[in-house]
């Protein structure tokens, strides 16, 4: 398989503290890997380093091979907030880094149906529920038709209800869209149930393997493995 | 350590169908036309209780007319004022604020701008205009007097100084409050400083900056009132000045109650202007 994002930190620090170091973590095209930890480890710090959006540290990202020199439109990012900007319309978020008016239209409507808000096109976000809002920004993340998603714990915002919806929207638009997918994550059973790969951040990386897709909610391949993420944490 | 069930390289995954969309429950926004009604008479209630009894008191020979003079007397006043040029003295001190509101706004937005875009500006600047902001404004008439003569020029100068720190204030702490997260977002999307500013700094920063130009209008009638006590032949402060002289207190009256009503009239345009102008935002009310 070809490695799609390759991302390699020799040392990440804030002032003295080193958040990381000697931490490379390569995604294969087309797969969906999550990467947990306790709070504090490094998880956001490592999903910025690969967005582009963090340019001071130690290391090298490459994207298909290429070294990244900051944000790409080839990587699209979602944050643990939906961040549409208030005074803007959902289209208009989505279509937020447009400068072509009929296919913006086309790319829009197209996206907003995706993600089932075809129907709030001219609302403004304060008219949204938060998951409605979560969904809008999944869909301005798809707008420059990136070949990576980068998600920071998108959907721990919103209720038990909703997550699972938006867990399955992500599934669905990550393989209409042939996405390499990374996303951080404090909930394990998410990131079983999402992933292809599942990277424990504790210092350094330990990989799981939830097993072969479509999965199920909850089963017990899921238990044992879930007991052994936990194990590994010493929780 | 490392644990594997299974080996997995699909991504192919079956989603489930995306939910049907529920529609979005809009929030009421702005009154209903009754509760618009029942909001101004409650407005006009302790005004108009004032009016009445000031004038039953007047009238009652509680209080002397020369010194407050009763609301109908006022009226009458204004009355023969009309016949004696009240237009030109309204049209003076309009034409005033709007001259020295216009520039003193215009140059805080560009300056406020770049205080709140640039830290090197913020150094350079602030600190002064921190210092100028704490000087009354009767501080500085002599200075413009002196510069300046007695024309218009002072009192226009006068009058875009006080609109100028408002706004300054408004737009400079409102750009440097933007949140960071949407600055983050708009990184992603690799604009320009200029496009960074005109589309997002700008329209996050809307709130303070009218709030600012609001407060900026205000006190430009404030400080009309002042330039033209010291040296006016025309304008409301003008007939302030001669009402004093004359001892003739129901022209004093007549003329702050057309302060008060013009300036009411001139926030209500700017109340009605940020109100459509935010109408994205979510606020109380």
């Amino acid at each position: 398989m070809t490695i799609a994002l390759d991302i390699h930190v020799r040392e990440k620090r804030y002032d003295a503290r080193v958040v990381l170091r000697d931490i490379r973590l390569q995604l294969q095209q087309g797969e969906v890997v999550s990467l947990i930890g306790t709070s504090g480890c490094g998880k956001s710090s490592l999903l910025s380093i690969a967005s582009g959006l963090d340019r001071n540290f130690n290391g090298t990202v490459a994207l298909d091979g290429k070294p990244l020199q900051g944000v790409s439109r080839d990587i699209g990012f979602i944050f643990q907030e939906p961040r549409l900007f208030p005074w803007l319309t959902v289209a208009e978020n989505v279509a937020f880094d447009s400068n072509n008016a009929l296919a913006t239209q086309r790319l829009v409507t197209r996206l907003l149906a995706e993600v089932g808000l075809q129907e709030h096109a001219s609302a403004l976000p304060k008219q949204l529920s938060g998951g409605q809002a979560q969904r809008a920004a999944i869909a301005r993340g798809l707008f420059t038709q990136p070949r990576v998603l980068l998600l920071d714990e998108p959907f721990s915002a919103v209720d038990a209800f909703t997550r699972m919806k938006l867990q399955d929207l992500l599934l669905k638009v990550a393989y209409q869209h042939k996405l390499t997918v990374l996303l951080v994550t404090h909930d394990i059973d998410e990131a079983l149930y999402l992933s292809d790969r599942v990277v424990l951040l504790d210092g350094g990386l330990t990989e799981f393997h939830p097993g072969p897709a479509p999965r199920k909610r909850g089963d017990m391949d899921a238990a044992r493995l879930k007991a052994g993420i936990l194990a590994s944490l010493h929780v | 350590m490392s644990s594997q069930l299974a080996a997995s390289s699909s991504p192919a995954l079956a989603p489930a169908p995306p939910p049907a969309a529920a529609p979005a429950a809009p929030k009421q926004h702005g009154d209903a036309p009754g509760q618009r009604m029942r909001r101004t008479a409650l407005g006009l209630l302790l005004p108009a209780t004032a009016l009445v009894t000031l004038e039953l008191l007047v009238r009652g020979g509680l209080i002397p007319a020369n010194l407050l003079p009763a609301p109908s007397q006022i009226i009458d006043t204004l009355r023969d004022l009309g016949t004696q040029n009240l237009l030109g003295h309204i049209g003076a001190s309009t034409l005033r604020v709007a001259a020295g509101f216009a520039s003193g706004a215009a140059l805080a937005v560009l300056l406020g701008a770049a205080v709140g875009l640039t830290r090197h500006a913020e150094a350079l600047l602030d600190p002064t205009f921190q210092a100028l902001r704490a000087i009354p404004s009767l501080a500085w008439v002599p200075l413009l007097l002196l510069w300046l003569g007695i024309d218009e020029a002072p009192k226009i100068v006068l009058i875009a100084i006080g609109a100028f720190f408002p706004v300054y204030m408004g737009v400079a702490s409102g750009i440097r409050g933007v949140d960071r997260k949407l600055i983050e977002v708009a990184r992603l999307y690799r604009l320009s400083a200029v496009g960074l500013t005109r589309r997002v700094l700008l329209p996050a920063a809307l709130p303070a900056i009218l709030t600012g130009l609001r407060n900026g209008l205000s006190l430009a009638w404030m400080f009309m009132v002042a330039a033209e006590l010291i040296a006016a032949s025309k304008g409301l402060g003008y007939l302030l000045s001669d009402g004093r002289e004359t001892s003739r207190a129901d022209i004093v009256l007549a003329a702050i109650a057309l302060l008060a009503i013009l300036g009411k009239i001139s926030d209500s345009l700017m109340a009605a202007i940020e109100k459509r102008s935010l109408a994205w935002r979510d606020s109380y009310a």
